[in-house]
């Protein structure tokens, strides 16, 4: 059985009509859709178990700590995490960025140099911009060749003895390049940088291995996962977690406070100042057994097949121009479009009023939409309730809208 | 699967817009500009130019506009040019969205009413000189 035959029921909102047709949901990439047994834990812990975390001594409030504290069992099975300890967890990818560039960023020096990549979110281009320029560091990005690839000869000669952080994302948002993470991490770490991954990308679609991969820190967003919005991970090496002070304060990083100082918390809670996203831990947890249970292997396998019937079936169109990597080299599940004579929004908008939803737009990246030459794009991702009839449908609608406006 | 392509009577891009995106009458340079701002949508990244000839008086003479732009920011922009061609700058700058879309004519949607406005705005820094040309 197909994937999506096997899971399209367990998504309650494709039951949607949209514009006086099925909903035909292609903006994963964005916000992914939410199986039943996420709604239903976060339901349950609310309606049975709901309490403030670590500090409560009652029963309530003993049953959420635990079941917070098994989606951080959950994430490092998931990721391949060698601890418990180096799972944080953050509001989503782009406040995971943030505090990670933030904590980091306070032990820059003045000319210290900061690597991205030209392909980069603006989440993780913007928080390095703004270390750089607060610690009179320098920004330098890696640029990429005309498939989307990056150039990592390029990248070579970017690398110096003061490169301290190469930030960069695992698989692009925009043209689904998968980079070489191993690759770039090894010749990071041969000048001592740090590794930032931002996996937002990666993380609904590739099987994670954090021991394979060996980056400093890897960073991603629960609601793309097909868990819920309000909560995210950031894996950090344990040995560069524990060298660094935490970024931000408050309640639940500390051990103990005097006025003028205070001694931090262990491990990962000196990252986690307040009360926590707990209901949505709880809908992680819900996400990644659902996952695991499909196999993501068999979901990475599914996502390419679309991938692809998409690529290709794209490219036939007269008019139609595929951005990214060719259909032979692997990519994640993002396709990025444009129709000629056709503004992307306008696509867009076509699209949804035969309810197929895509995304359209500079999609947080445009020094690489400048890179390609245009102001946006049309974006169709996929998540594993998309099936090759949607993808049909997508190509048909397409073919059509040349003559629609 | 029926009806895989759009119909022509939606009622986001009335007729209107598709003809002003297919034929603005006021898409180009403005040689003699003397009022001239740029901006972009932050959120589509959508980027509209709208250049103005002002006479000494302070009378509009002619409006042009250029753009990187969808239909509905392209005919809304079209449109302000067209309004504001013959006017004051007091009566130019006084022009409201709601002036635009009873020409358009079309439903436009809460989250593309920055395509609508963007031209206005555009317009309004032009007319204040604030903006850099």
């Amino acid at each position: 059985m197909r994937l999506d035959e096997l899971t399209r029921s367990d998504f309650p909102i494709l039951q949607r009509i949209v514009n006086g047709r099925p909903l035909v949901y292609f903006d994963s990439g964005a916000s992914s859709q939410k199986p039943r047994a996420v709604l239903e834990a976060m339901n349950r812990y609310y309606e049975r178990s709901h309490a403030n975390v670590h500090r409560s001594i009652h029963t309530l409030g003993e049953e959420a700590t635990e079941l917070y504290e098994l989606a951080r069992d959950a994430v490092q099975r998931f990721i391949g995490a060698p601890s418990r300890e180096e799972v944080v967890f953050t509001r989503g990818t782009t406040d995971g960025l943030g505090l990670i560039a933030e904590t980091i960023g306070r032990t820059l020096r003045r000319g210290d140099e900061i690597v991205v990549t030209e392909l980069e979110h603006h989440s993780n281009l913007i928080p390095w911009q703004l270390v750089a320029r607060d610690r009179g560091a320098v920004l330098k990005a890696i640029p990429i060749r005309e498939d989307g690839t990056l150039d990592l000869d390029a990248f070579d000669r970017l690398l110096t003895p003061r490169t301290r952080v190469v930030a960069f994302a695992h698989v692009s948002n925009v043209v689904g390049t998968i980079n070489p993470v191993i690759e770039i991490v090894r010749r990071a770490r041969a000048v001592n940088a740090l590794t930032v991954v931002d996996g937002a990308q990666a993380a609904p679609h590739l099987r994670l291995d954090m021991s394979a991969l060996e980056c400093d820190f890897y960073v991603f967003s629960a609601h793309k996962m097909l868990g819920p919005t309000g909560i995210g991970v950031l894996y950090g090496r344990r040995a560069v977690l524990e060298s660094l002070e935490p970024g931000r304060g408050g309640s639940e990083m500390i051990k103990e406070v005097w006025i003028d100082r205070a001694q931090w918390n262990d491990l990962p809670w000196r990252f986690e100042p307040g009360t926590p996203p707990i209901a949505e831990a709880v809908g992680l947890t819900a996400a990644i057994e659902y996952l695991e249970k499909l196999g993501m292997d068999r979901i990475s396998e599914h996502e390419r097949a679309l991938t692809r019937q998409t690529q290709e079936g794209l490219a036939r169109i007269p008019g139609v121009t595929v951005y990214g990597p060719p259909a032979n080299v692997e990519r994640g599940a993002v396709v990025s479009f444009a129709v000629e004579g056709l503004h992307p929004h306008d696509v867009a908008a076509l699209l949804d009023e035969e309810g197929i939803a895509v995304r359209a737009g500079h999609h947080c990246a445009m020094p690489l939409m400048r890179r390609l030459g245009v102001v946006g794009t049309s974006r169709a991702t996929f998540s594993v309730f998309n099936s090759p009839d949607e993808v049909s449908l997508l190509l048909t609608t397409v073919a059509g809208l040349r003559s629609a406006l | 699967m029926t009806g895989a392509t759009p119909s022509a009577s939606s009622g986001l891009y009335s007729d209107v817009i598709r003809d002003r995106w297919r034929r603005p009458r006021h898409r180009g340079e403005l040689p003699g500009a003397n009022a001239v701002a740029e901006d972009v949508n932050p959120l589509c990244g959508d980027r509209v130019r709208m250049m103005l000839a002002v006479a000494p008086e302070g009378r509009i003479t002619e409006a042009r506009f250029l753009g990187d732009s969808c239909a509905i920011c392209t005919a809304s922009a079209d449109v302000v040019a067209d309004l504001v061609s013959g006017r004051s700058r007091g009566e130019a700058a006084a022009l409201d969205v709601s002036d635009v879309l009873a020409v358009l004519q079309a439903e436009i949607r809460p989250t593309r009413m920055r395509c609508a406005t963007l031209p206005l705005s555009v317009l309004a820094q032009a007319l204040d000189g604030s903006a850099k040309p």
